[in-house]
């Protein structure tokens, strides 16, 4: 995964400044909240919820453990319905497919459904220097992408953006790249959408290419599956005369009648509505209706590894709804840029580490991006347990381990930082083993008490830059219990 | 080696104990619920009214008598000069003086279309739980993209036989291999502050028409 955006500081120096910005803070907490109370209500609409979760949960394991099968399955079904399947290992592979299969049209732009797929590769880049301009047409990714700017929310990219914002954005900047927005433009969200409206419409309607991902594809059938509101998606799959999808090979289920399982949980997971406005489904091509020529590129960059990590392959169940973000009282806080990936909140710190490995100071520094509190859990639609994962993680960043990368089995080196912590554990278990040593320590500690520090030297200062070091109690717990067993009463 | 091969043999190094499949999908739960209640055919239809309204769609009701006037009156309203039709919409539910027809034709480009006023189209299907109208791209249904472009869609809905309660319902009913558009409510968006704004690039007004057989008929 190419993803991780450059010079990109660790988890906690993002987050510092992201919580100093009231602005970005205030969006957040009104979009957090709002979202999370309406799927709670539309959760509770189906008495059956957590049948459902669990049917989705075993539909996705049962997909994971038979892949290789259900691959080859869909590639025989796509390619009977007039498809052409082709096979990405990573994203460089997956760029140079889809940069050749633009070139073959001879056109030198593109319309684009919003993928997180395409995000994760940077395929709008790679594009851009093969001279293949690549417009975004869901309307948060248009805010994001003209204002050179970074996805901040799976669901809402441009949650951090206000209307007037918007406004500006789109003022400065949509005359470079079509139709200009009006100048007396205000910023009435039905206004600047109206803008959006005029000025994606010329694009769509002269577009013979377009790039989507898809939020499912049934092995069975070959149908692919898009979810979305604004009907850009639509437009981008029907319109253009060539079509292609860049999808991770963990989107694959098995038959066609998986799909009543995620149409009832995710729009109700995701916008917290009994269904999304549009879903479009399509099965290779069909004669006179939508694109003549439909290429689907499987993506792998880093799924395998997840893969093979028996922990942490759950993280592939994910089926993109962010509920996990809506409820996350860091991500409320910290917002999505602090991720560094284009999966940021929960699930991205999950997420991104095992797609990407944990060498990077940022990707290393994600598994320690929650405060384990299991709200994340409560409300995944394929009860992934991210907190498990995290702890899982959090263990292979500090004490290394075995590990795959790009397909091969390799042993990690514990992460750079570690090494105070794994000191104090290894002087812990030496305490915890001689009850004499750690009774003299105790009785040490309480005699100095007046000269503990407010805040830890050395390795330990990073730790209470955001905490009170806790007070040390005047006696220790055995000697007051030693003395209350001695008093009779 | 292929990225296909690469990706293969990734796989099935990560997982070493996974056996080959005997049949789709034979381990899963199927325990949830089939539909969410038990309801009669009409009140499956009020359901479903109830949940297109709150998306926000204007629901009518007619038989096959009152279905032209109605049709002349929506279209009317919206000052539709043109309006598309698919081949097998049947020729009796378009009033014979009106907007003039513009027939889905394949050859139509983009631009056309974008100039036409109104869609009138029928559906494969709609489900009462999720307020869901289906199109399978069906004789009175057409292409894709006539019920995309054009800022006006009326859909109509054959009731009771074409409504089901539940999406578990409406799936065995369904041919995957035609283009299934499933509308849930007119285009929206809540990308700018989370308010919510009908029709950025879909239709902005979804008419549906519940049609029930005239009194006396069928």
């Amino acid at each position: 995964m190419s993803g991780t955006y450059l010079g990109m500081p660790p988890f906690p120096a993002a987050a510092r400044e992201a919580v100093r910005d009231e602005v970005l803070r205030g969006n957040l907490r009104r979009a957090t909240h709002t979202i999370r109370d309406k799927r709670a209500r539309a959760v509770a609409e189906l008495a059956d919820w957590d049948r459902l979760r669990a049917a989705g949960k075993a539909v996705k394991d049962h997909t994971l453990r038979h892949l290789d099968h259900y691959l080859l399955q869909l590639e025989e079904a796509v390619t009977a319905a007039g498809g052409t399947v082709h096979w990405a290992a990573d994203a460089d592979e997956a760029n140079r497919i889809v940069t050749e299969l633009v070139r073959a049209t001879g056109e030198r732009e593109v319309v684009k459904v919003k993928s997180m797929a395409t995000q994760e590769i940077g395929l709008n880049e790679a594009l851009e220097a093969a001279g293949i301009a690549a417009y975004e047409t869901d309307l948060a990714e248009l805010i994001v992408q003209l204002g050179h700017d970074r996805p901040s929310h799976i669901l809402v990219p441009a949650i951090h953006r206000n209307r007037a914002e918007i406004r500006d954005i789109f003022r400065a900047e949509m005359g470079d790249w079509g139709r200009p927005a009006p100048a007396s433009l205000g910023d009435d969200p039905r206004e600047l959408a109206e803008a959006a409206r005029l000025h994606l419409r010329e694009k769509f309607l002269r577009a013979k290419v377009a790039v989507s991902g898809a939020n499912f594809m049934v092995a069975e059938t070959g149908t692919m599956v898009v979810l979305e509101s604004e009907g850009n998606g639509r437009m981008c799959l029907t319109l253009p005369e060539t079509l292609i999808s860049v999808v991770g090979i963990e989107k694959v289920v098995p038959t066609f009648r998986d799909l009543e399982i995620f149409l009832q949980t995710l729009p109700r997971s995701s916008t917290a509505e009994r269904m999304n406005p549009y879903t479009t489904m399509w099965t290779g091509v069909t004669d006179g209706d939508g694109p003549a020529a439909f290429h689907l590129v499987l993506l792998d960059n880093g799924r395998t590894d997840t893969l093979a990590d028996e922990t942490g392959r759950q993280a592939l169940r994910c089926i993109r709804c962010s509920a996990c973000l809506n409820v996350c009282p860091v991500y409320e806080r910290a917002g999505g840029h602090a991720y560094g990936s284009v999966y940021p909140g929960p699930i991205g710190a999950i997420l991104s580490p095992q797609l990407r490995g944990t060498g990077s100071e940022i990707d290393a520094s994600l598994p320690y991006a929650s405060t384990l509190c299991g709200a994340c859990y409560e409300v995944c639609p394929v009860a992934i347990d991210i907190p498990e994962v995290l702890v899982h993680l959090r263990e292979r960043v500090a004490q290394g381990g075995p590990v795959t990368r790009d397909g091969i089995r390799v042993t990690l080196r514990p992460a750079d930082g570690h090494t105070a912590e794994r000191a104090a554990m290894r002087a812990a278990r030496l305490l915890l083993d001689h009850p004499g040593a750690l009774r003299a320590g105790e009785r040490l500690l309480a005699r100095a008490r007046r000269l503990a520090p407010r805040r830890l030297p050395g390795a330990g200062r990073a730790w209470t830059d955001s905490r009170e070091l806790p007070t040390v109690a005047a006696q220790s717990f055995r000697d007051w219990w030693a003395r209350e067993r001695s008093t009779p009463r | 080696m292929s990225g296909k091969d690469r990706i293969l043999g990734r796989i099935r190094r990560a997982l070493p104990d996974g056996p080959s499949p005997d049949g789709p999908s034979t381990e899963i739960p199927r325990d949830y619920l089939h539909a969410h209640g038990v309801r009669t055919p009409a009140e499956r239809v009020d359901l479903l009214a109830a949940h297109l309204t709150e998306y926000r769609a204007v629901v009518h009701r007619a038989d096959g008598e009152e279905l032209p006037a109605l049709l002349t009156r929506l279209l009317a309203e919206r000052g539709a000069r043109s309006v598309l039709v698919p081949p097998g919409l049947p020729p009796q539910w378009l009033p014979a003086e009106g907007p003039t027809r513009v027939p889905d034709r394949e050859t139509s480009t983009p631009y056309e279309l974008d100039r036409v006023d109104s869609v009138v189209t029928g559906c494969a299907l709609a489900v009462a739980e999720t307020g869901t109208i289906v199109l399978d791209g069906g004789p009175d249904q057409g292409r894709r993209r006539i019920t995309l472009i054009p800022d006006h869609h009326i859909c109509v809905i054959r009731v009771p036989d074409q409504v089901v309660d539940s999406v578990p319902q409406a799936l065995p009913l369904l041919d995957p291999t035609r283009p299934l558009t499933w509308i849930s409510g007119p285009s929206a968006t809540s990308d700018i502050e989370l308010d919510r704004v009908e029709g950025v690039h879909g239709p902005r007004r979804l008419d549906v028409i519940l049609l029930a057989a005239a009194p006396g008929t069928q």
